[in-house]
């Protein structure tokens, strides 16, 4: 059974952001680059599908050459090959243009399953799984929880929380999956582990090598179009309970989300 | 030329979720912007009888597809009946909700329609006839305005429970028509073999109007009944934080945050919560934060409206009775 698992290069959860000058760009000269949280559940999810099922996985990260680290990463954690799509023309693409370059680089591979995360925590977008999996034309199962391809490879049953239910939902493969909280605990990269990544195959694609024309890509072909960056709303400075006793600030805060907040 | 406004109501085993009421309200405030007509767009199987509630919330035309394939909700069948249906009639703007259902659907639809999308957004606008989209960036700590080129409908999901419903008019009437489709049982690949239901019957953290949160200052498992109790006072859910479900204290589905939920409730209560970066990402659009907790530097506190410096197993208990007073 071979594997693809997308991974985004994103800044590190802990990151504080601050916006640039041009007020549509983020400062970047501080942030500490890290795997999306969501591809490490997807990588997790298809080493374990690899050691029950047999085959190979393959990481395919599109961004600069900075995202070699994280594909590195992966191979360290046991993946079996990586790729890098990196081509200057990729400069201020949008989602729908990333997605593109990534299904034509699928399109090379042999895959019965792709994952990707549910979201980059970065712009919080989620639409690059969905895409990818329109443009291979393959059914996609998006927030997953659970995983199960069945014996002989060819079809896959997953769990999918949805508001106050988790729905069972059958898929014959290749399919692509999104990977959710939940899925799994992302192993660490052993020591052997990242000693071995380093001899494991990366390749590194151009938008030539893909057959892609790059005027089809960067900024001027930007469909989702950035006005402007601001910090988030302020909120007004909050007020800190009075009281002698538990009781007192109890009584307090009720009496203030009854007659000023009004939600109770 | 691309007119009108769509949204994409929302529905299960028959009923119309909420979201879908928050979609034809915000829906009702763009179409007036830009001098167009709203169109409620509805799928299900036999739906057609409650396509009629649109038109009190604003609606001017609802457009259902009434199929036995189309209940319960797959991506393959929604995205094919709906890529048609724009096809169609070219609309200038279409809404989802950014709930798991219509998150899934937008991503697919931008694709299968080759337009941008802008997902899980707090405002709309419109500016020189094109929609624009407020969306959080950065879990929250960022806001970024965005808007289209060249593509047709502008396509956006609005973040559950933050756009205000239209006091419905009875006396207001909306003309259902039925929507003219073709699917392709070859098309539809997925199927939903089971649903298990969430038997304790709590309201989902992304669509309550409260919720009381605990995180690792709880102590244990066992201490959530406190929690609990509150909550079932004030009619609230009960959430948690990383740790508390990494410590197998509360199932995953009940994290809030940057890997878990997104949530806007009008009252937040966030209980042994220190209010690390990636907790807020999850509930700073709350409208009310509340934060318990016994450390004064906590840095939830900076997010707090009403911020009580004590131990949770105090307070929360008095809170409880307190709270009775008011319900
Ligand atoms: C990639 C990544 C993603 C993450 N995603 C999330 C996420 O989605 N959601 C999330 O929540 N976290 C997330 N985290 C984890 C986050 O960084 C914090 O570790 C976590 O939120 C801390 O949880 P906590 O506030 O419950 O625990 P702590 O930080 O340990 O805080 C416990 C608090 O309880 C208080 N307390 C203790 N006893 C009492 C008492 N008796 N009465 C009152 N107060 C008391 C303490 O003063 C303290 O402030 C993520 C981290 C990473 C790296
Ligand atoms: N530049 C990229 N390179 C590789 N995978 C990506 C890239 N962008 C998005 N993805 C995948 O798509 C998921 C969702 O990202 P997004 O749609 O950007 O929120 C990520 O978790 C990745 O798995």
């Amino acid at each position: 059974m071979n594997i693809i698992v997308c991974l985004k290069q994103v800044p590190d959860t802990e990151t504080q952001i601050k916006i640039a000058g041009d007020n549509q760009s983020i400062v970047t000269d501080d942030i500490k680059w890290v795997m999306n949280p969501y591809d490490e559940f997807g990588v997790e999810e298809a080493l374990r599908l690899k050691e029950k099922h047999g085959g190979e996985v393959t990481v395919i990260g599109l961004g600069p050459k900075r995202v070699t680290e994280s594909i590195r990463t992966a191979l360290a954690m046991g993946a079996d090959k990586g790729i890098l799509i990196s081509d200057d023309a990729l400069e201020g693409s949008d989602s729908l243009a990333h997605a593109k370059a990534l299904a034509a680089a699928i399109k090379e591979l042999e895959y019965d399953l792709i994952f990707t995360g549910q979201r980059g925590v970065d712009d919080d977008l989620g639409i690059v799984g969905a895409a990818i999996a329109e443009f291979l034309g393959i059914p996609q199962l998006s927030l997953i929880v659970k995983v199960e391809v069945s014996e002989d490879g060819h079809s896959v049953k997953v769990e999918r929380p949805i508001e106050g239910e988790t729905l069972v939902i059958t898929s014959p493969l290749p399919a692509l999956i999104t990977a959710q909280k939940g899925l799994n605990e992302p192993r660490y990269a052993s020591l052997p582990g990242i000693m071995k990544a380093k001899k494991k195959p990366l390749a590194e694609k151009s938008l030539g090598d893909l057959g892609l024309d790059s005027s089809a890509f960067g900024l001027d072909a930007r469909k989702l179009k950035i006005l402007e960056l601001t910090p988030p709303p302020a909120r007004a400075a909050g007020k800190i309970i009075e009281g002698e006793t538990p009781q007192e600030k109890a009584a307090q805060l009720a009496k203030l989300l009854h007659e000023e907040a009004k939600v109770l | 030329m691309a007119q009108g406004v769509w949204t994409i109501a929302e529905q299960r085993d028959g009923e119309i979720r909420k979201i879908s009421y928050e979609l034809v309200s915000e829906g009702r405030r763009l179409a007036d912007a830009l001098g167009q007509e709203l169109t409620v767009v509805l799928l299900g199987a036999d739906i057609k009888d409650k396509a009629g509630e649109f038109g009190a919330y604003g609606a001017d035309k609802v457009l259902v597809a009434d199929d036995p394939r189309l209940e319960p909700y797959t991506t393959d069948a929604y995205v094919a009946v709906i890529s048609q249906l724009v096809k169609a009639n070219d609309p200038a703007l279409l809404l989802l909700g950014a709930s798991v259902q219509g998150k899934d659907l937008a991503g697919r639809l931008a694709a299968r329609l080759d337009v941008a999308m802008a997902q899980d957004c707090t405002a709309f606008a419109v500016e020189e006839g094109n929609l624009v989209a407020t969306r959080p960036i950065y879990a929250g700590k960022a806001y970024a305005k965005v808007t289209f080129v060249n593509s047709w409908p502008q396509l956006a999901t609005a973040r559950p429970k933050v756009m205000a419903v239209n006091e419905p008019d009875p006396s207001r009437t909306a003309e259902v028509s039925d929507a003219t489709f073709t699917l392709d049982d070859a098309e539809l690949k997925t199927k939903v073999v089971e649903a298990l239901r969430d038997e304790s019957g709590k309201v989902d953290l992304t669509e309550a109007d409260k919720i009381v949160s605990g995180g690792r200052g709880m102590k244990g498992p066992e201490n959530y009944n406190i929690l609990e109790e509150l909550a079932d006072v004030i009619g609230a859910s009960v959430g948690a934080s990383r740790s508390a479900v990494d410590a197998g204290w509360r199932p995953h589905t009940d994290q809030v945050g940057q890997t878990g939920k997104v949530v806007s409730p009008n009252l937040y209560v966030a209980c042994g919560i220190s209010g690390a970066i990636q907790h807020l990402a999850g509930m700073s659009t709350s409208k009310i934060i509340v934060a318990i907790n016994k450390d004064p530097d906590a840095p939830i506190f900076q997010k707090a409206d009403y911020g009580v410096v004590a131990d949770l197993f105090d307070v929360v208990p008095a809170l409880t009775e307190e709270a009775k007073k008011y319900v």
